[in-house]
């Protein structure tokens, strides 16, 4: 009889566990976060939601809330697996029927098989610098927005830069971009090569393959080419590969400009000596000196509330990258409650226009203290992105240093490939554009 | 006391030879497929429907097929994903490439394509045998889905190699709510695994039993080796690609060559070993458990360090989940090898003679 | 023709470090017939004991004398608590209790040290030698060099073990038939805690190596994926077909990566670079056709 009952009250205990979970507290705003700590890239995603996290965690502390309205939000772990991602993103659905702030996956995967459910759903999904890239055309993605830049338009500010540093011609000039073999790797080879016909440098594409943890032959063959730059596309293991295999062919390192996710203290701490010089594109800067990062060391690490075990990531690269995240993720929720009433939770749909209408201006960047934190972001529906700009960073052996300003890219030459790619999209799967003229 | 077929008489061949030979276990299934069909539709959530329910079939259905080459004919295979990869691309560019082309026979010539390639695959196995074939397979899991990246043609031409699933239309009717997704799918599965039951039975399913239990036996007693191992790859292919196909379809969405993973082989292989390999199933308790059982210790594992307010931050809930996952692996082997199916089928045994056990 | 030496010489070399992972899964699998999957996740555990023990305190040489023997403990608990249980259970089911084990260590070993990337630096530092770049022109690395040499030493002295001392020949025993060895007085328990004690220790070896090379992550795990073709080239059962294994997927993996592909896209277009992933797969699967048991492995009689 005894064993019966346990078994009805496993079942209860199943059940309820499994019982729509009910909707978070109606004035409150609702943050999803399907975020990631193990797995292979455990070690950035803990980082990158961590920033996330302590800053809206931050605006409770500091301001009380946004206009008065209490953040409130739920984890899912993803494992940067897809799969696992989707059962997240279904789950924290349920909780975010009432209000519903930006999902930020992290994952180009993930978001990619988010993309359709998120506009049928009506949740507004953020991938900042990854994801789906042609979602900066809104008028296809009114849900998806690739905010403050994508691959492409990295991939041309890199170019930019590097012309720049070559006295304005690349003319003759061989550069070498080492990918990963992958979504994330391949995105960018169409603005390089629309580059290399307009800038007339030799484009060499040398592929790796997942993870990526040997790199002998293609350095080899990088040493063999010679190339005048080498950029960089690389993730996870394949980053402290890479530079350790540089310096293992003699291949100078700054001459590598990577990506940014191939720039943070993940990626050069543990490659040790051999990182010294290495460039990467960001568009935030590191440590603590941001007043922002600072301030939410005192105001939430001193309360005891931080979400990271190990304090030592605060003012990392990836930590920022977090902050600057959730910085404009809050600022389209302000935004959104111009429109919709002030101290009230916006529903998903509601952040949507807040994320299309946003402009955060330098002089609010400052406001917030996050200054070098993000670049100046202004969207419209024909325009998800809402900047394209990155600066270049350089890691002089302990931490990475800014080497350049704001640098954009190459818009007119970038942007007619996404809205040529959206529309594709838009053809394969039947949707009919919206028209941006006339929204508001 | 209610389960036992004390009094139910056979008079035909037929009857003998059914399925499920004893009444209760007929009732039995069909009050569950009325409450899949019916009762499920009406109650599940939309969580339900596209986090657990959708995904579970889809996975019971891989599983399935890697049962039939692995429990039935006794050929260890780590390339289940590669052979979804293979249906979910080929049901995509036929819905892509012949127009008005019906759905449903699009995730069918998936099949027939993975199929084809399992066979091609499946030929090493002619010669190799045990964890070399294991290892074997691997080379059809990279090699496929290199493939799928380097050749942009399968993608149609997408920058990135990722694929997004056109609609699913069948008779005018667009399936899209959830729900009419799991019913498709669930139409699918059914269909499929009673194919499966009905083919293990038989003919064929005794010949891999017969070269699973000892191939030289097997060949000296007539049966054909070349011809057992290929229909097993090329059976057990089909599925996997149907389920690729469905998982494409009906559950992400968008997927990308690299979603296909070693990962997601091993998950498979999984389901079969906790579930019980060599029954059909065991293939469908195995995919719930795996699948269900993240999920649990997602949700309980944060709730318990909060009542018992431990300083527990989230990334090590994580790893002990992780943990807790693997231990959990190890303890079914140790207490039940032969997977969960077995369990159910004691406690089947202990029921015909409950109250009264001899 | 110097880039060719270039790419077999370093291909050579990066062999010799799969070589030293696929080590561990024969040492295992002589002794008591399991294919242990979880070599790399212990290979990860390893690195990480090292880097953790350095952490907090330990100079390198105390920190790799503790993380042995973390590794020896976690050697003989595996044998305690999951093989002992396993006892006649089929190979597959074994080998997927290396995969739960896999998944254990995986969560394990971060929760312990932390799972922030971190570098390792035993002292080698990863350049060119550079009389060898003045004199060929050839780029061979310091480290890579070094790598080879200690595998080569680790693989000697386990021959040593295997062929002259008591303990090495009772694993020959216990890897020929159990019952026998069994029979005559061989005590399997403590025979298979110190296989996989051995084995611990060239998952250390390795562990500190490839940390070295790459950084002590959670990617260490995938070096198993490596060692895989070696092994099926080598056969399970040959220490000696380890090494040769890595020499030869290595070298080849290599060449084909740099040669392959600009034929594939003369006759396909697009480009076809990234073959490293399956290349070594299907060389050892075509070799397999020929041989089926690999290069040394065991000839396998049916009988019915």
């Amino acid at each position: 009889m005894f064993k019966q009952f346990k078994s009805v009250a496993c079942a209860a205990a199943v059940a309820a566990v499994f019982a729509a979970p009910g909707a978070a507290m109606a004035d409150d705003q609702f943050f999803p976060i399907p975020s990631y700590r193990v797995g292979p890239y455990g070690a950035n995603g803990e980082a990158f939601y961590g920033g996330f996290i302590d800053y809206l965690n931050y605006v409770n502390m500091k301001n009380g809330g946004i206009n008065g309205v209490k953040i409130t939000w739920e984890e899912c772990e993803t494992e940067y697996n897809n799969a696992k991602g989707v059962e997240c993103y279904e789950r924290l659905k349920s909780k975010a029927k009432v209000s519903a702030g930006p999902i930020h996956t992290m994952s180009t995967g993930i978001s990619y098989a988010l993309v359709d459910k998120s506009a049928q759903d009506k949740l507004p999904l953020a991938m900042m610098g990854y994801g789906r890239t042609d979602a900066v055309d809104g008028s296809v993605f009114p849900y998806a927005f690739p905010l403050i830049t994508t691959y492409q338009m990295q991939a041309s500010a890199i170019v930019k830069f590097l012309k720049d540093k070559e006295k304005g011609s690349l003319d003759g000039k061989k550069i070498v971009f080492l990918y990963h073999d992958s979504a994330y790797g391949k995105e960018p080879i169409v603005a390089l090569e629309a580059e290399s016909r307009l800038n007339k440098f030799n484009l060499v594409q040398i592929p790796v393959a997942h993870p990526g943890n040997e790199q002998g032959a293609q350095w080899l063959k990088i040493r063999q080419e010679k190339p005048d730059y080498v950029i960089f596309w690389g993730w996870g293991v394949m980053n402290q590969t890479a530079l350790k295999a540089a310096q293992k062919v003699g291949y100078p390192r700054d001459k590598i400009v990577g990506s940014w996710w191939a720039g943070s203290e993940e990626d050069t701490v543990p490659a040790g000596d051999a990182a010294k010089g290495y460039m990467s594109a960001t568009w935030n800067v590191a440590g603590k000196s941001v007043p922002l990062i600072a301030d939410i060391e005192k105001v939430v690490y001193a309360g005891g509330h931080g979400n990271l075990k190990d304090k030592s990531k605060l003012g990392t690269i990836l930590y920022n990258r977090g902050v600057s995240a959730a910085v404009v993720s809050v600022e389209a929720i302000y935004k959104a409650q111009e429109k919709y009433g002030k101290g009230k939770s916006m529903t998903g749909e509601q952040v949507r226009w807040g994320l299309e209408n946003l402009n955060v201006t330098d002089a609010r960047i400052k406001t917030l203290g996050a200054t070098g934190l993000l670049p100046e972001v202004k969207t419209s529906c024909s325009n998800h992105e809402g900047s394209g700009k990155v600066k270049i960073q350089q890691w002089d052996g302990a931490k990475w240093v800014p080497v350049s300003d704001w640098i954009e890219g190459n818009k007119s030459l970038i942007h007619p490939l996404f809205e040529a790619s959206a529309k594709q999209y838009a053809k394969e799967k039947g949707i009919t554009p919206r028209d941006c003229s006339k929204e508001k | 006391m209610f389960y036992r077929e004390a009094g139910q008489f056979k008079t035909s061949y037929g009857a003998d030879q059914q399925i499920l030979p004893i009444r209760q276990d007929r009732i039995g299934m069909v009050v569950l497929l009325a409450v899949a069909f019916l009762g499920v539709p009406m109650f599940a959530s939309e969580y339900w429907f596209s986090a657990i329910l959708i995904p579970f079939l889809i996975f019971a259905l891989a599983a399935l097929g890697l049962n039939i080459l692995t429990g039935y004919a006794g050929q260890l295979s780590l390339g289940s994903a590669a052979f979804m990869a293979v249906g979910a691309y080929a049901a995509y560019n036929f819905q892509l490439r012949i127009e008005g082309i019906p759905i449903l026979v699009s995730f069918l010539l998936g099949g027939v394509v993975a199929a084809g390639v399992g066979i091609l695959f499946g030929l090493p196995s002619l010669r190799i045998k045990g964890f070399y074939l294991a290892v074997a397979t691997l080379a059809a899991q990279f090699f496929i889905v290199w493939c799928l990246t380097k050749f942009p043609w399968l993608s149609n031409n997408s920058s990135s190699g990722v694929i997004s699933a056109q609609k699913i239309i069948i008779f005018g009717h667009e399936f899209n709510s959830p729900q009419d997704k799991y019913l498709l799918v669930l139409g699918i599965v059914v269909v499929l695994a009673l194919a499966a039951k009905n083919l293990v039975r038989g003919n064929v399913g005794r010949s891999w039993m017969a070269v699973r239990d000892m191939d030289v036996a097997a060949e000296v007693i007539g049966f054909r080796i070349m011809r057992t191992k290929l229909t097993a790859f090329a059976v057990s292919s089909f599925y996997c690609g149907v389920a690729g196909a469905l998982y494409a379809f009906c559950y992400l969405g968008s997927v990308e060559p690299d979603g296909f993973s070693l990962e997601l082989s091993f998950k498979i292989l999984f389901m079969i070993i906790i579930g019980g390999v060599g029954s059909i199933l065991g293939s469908f308790v195995g995919a719930a458990f795996i699948l269900l059982l993240p999920v649990l210790l997602d949700v309980l594992l944060p709730a318990l360090s909060e009542t018992l307010s431990l300083p527990v931050d989230g990334a090590s809930i994580s790893h002990i989940q992780t943990m807790i996952f693997g231990a959990l692996i190890m303890f079914f082997l140790i207490v039940e090898p032969h997977g969960l199916a077995r369990l159910w089928q004691i406690a089947k045994e202990k029921l015909r003679l409950w109250p009264f056990p001899h | 023709m110097q880039f060719f030496f270039e790419i077999l010489i370093g291909g050579l070399l990066s062999g010799v470090m799969y070589s030293l992972v696929a080590l561990g899964f024969v040492l295992i699998y002589k002794a008591s017939g399991v294919f242990n999957f979880a070599q790399g996740a212990m290979v990860y555990f390893a690195a990480l004991s090292v880097v953790g023990c350095m952490e907090k305190g330990a100079p390198l040489w105390l920190a790799l004398i503790l993380a042995f023997f973390i590794m020896l403990l976690f050697g003989m608990a595996t044998e305690k608590f999951v093989l002992r249980k396993m006892v006649n259970q089929t190979p597959i089911s074994l080998f997927m209790a290396t995969i739960g084990l896999t998944f254990f260590v995986e969560g394990f070993a971060p929760l312990v040290w932390g799972h922030s990337v971190r570098g390792l630096d035993i002292g080698i530092v990863d350049e060119p030698i550079e009389s060898v770049l003045d004199s060929l022109g050839i780029v061979v690395s310091r480290f890579d060099l070094v790598a080879a040499l200690i595998a080569g030493l680790l693989v000697t002295g386990l021959a040593l073990f295997f062929q002259y001392t008591r303990v090495g020949r009772a694993l020959r025993a216990v890897a020929d038939d159990h019952q026998a060895a069994l029979s005559i007085g061989i005590p399997l328990e403590r025979i298979w805690a110190i296989v996989w004690g051995v084995a611990g220790f060239v998952a250390l070896v390795a562990g500190m190596l490839w940390g070295a090379r790459n950084g002590v992550q959670f990617a260490l795990t995938f070096t198993a994926l490596k060692a895989l073709p070696v092994l099926i080239l080598g056969g399970f059962t040959s220490v000696p077909g380890a090494i040769v294994g890595g020499l030869i997927i290595g070298a080849s993996e290599k060449l084909a990566e740099v040669y392959i592909p600009p034929v594939m896209q003369a006759m396909f277009g697009g480009n076809f670079g990234g073959i490293e992933g399956w290349f070594p797969y299907v060389l050892a699967l075509l070799f397999l056709l020929v041989r089926p048991e690999g290069l040394f492995g065991e000839k396998h009689i049916d009988r019915v």
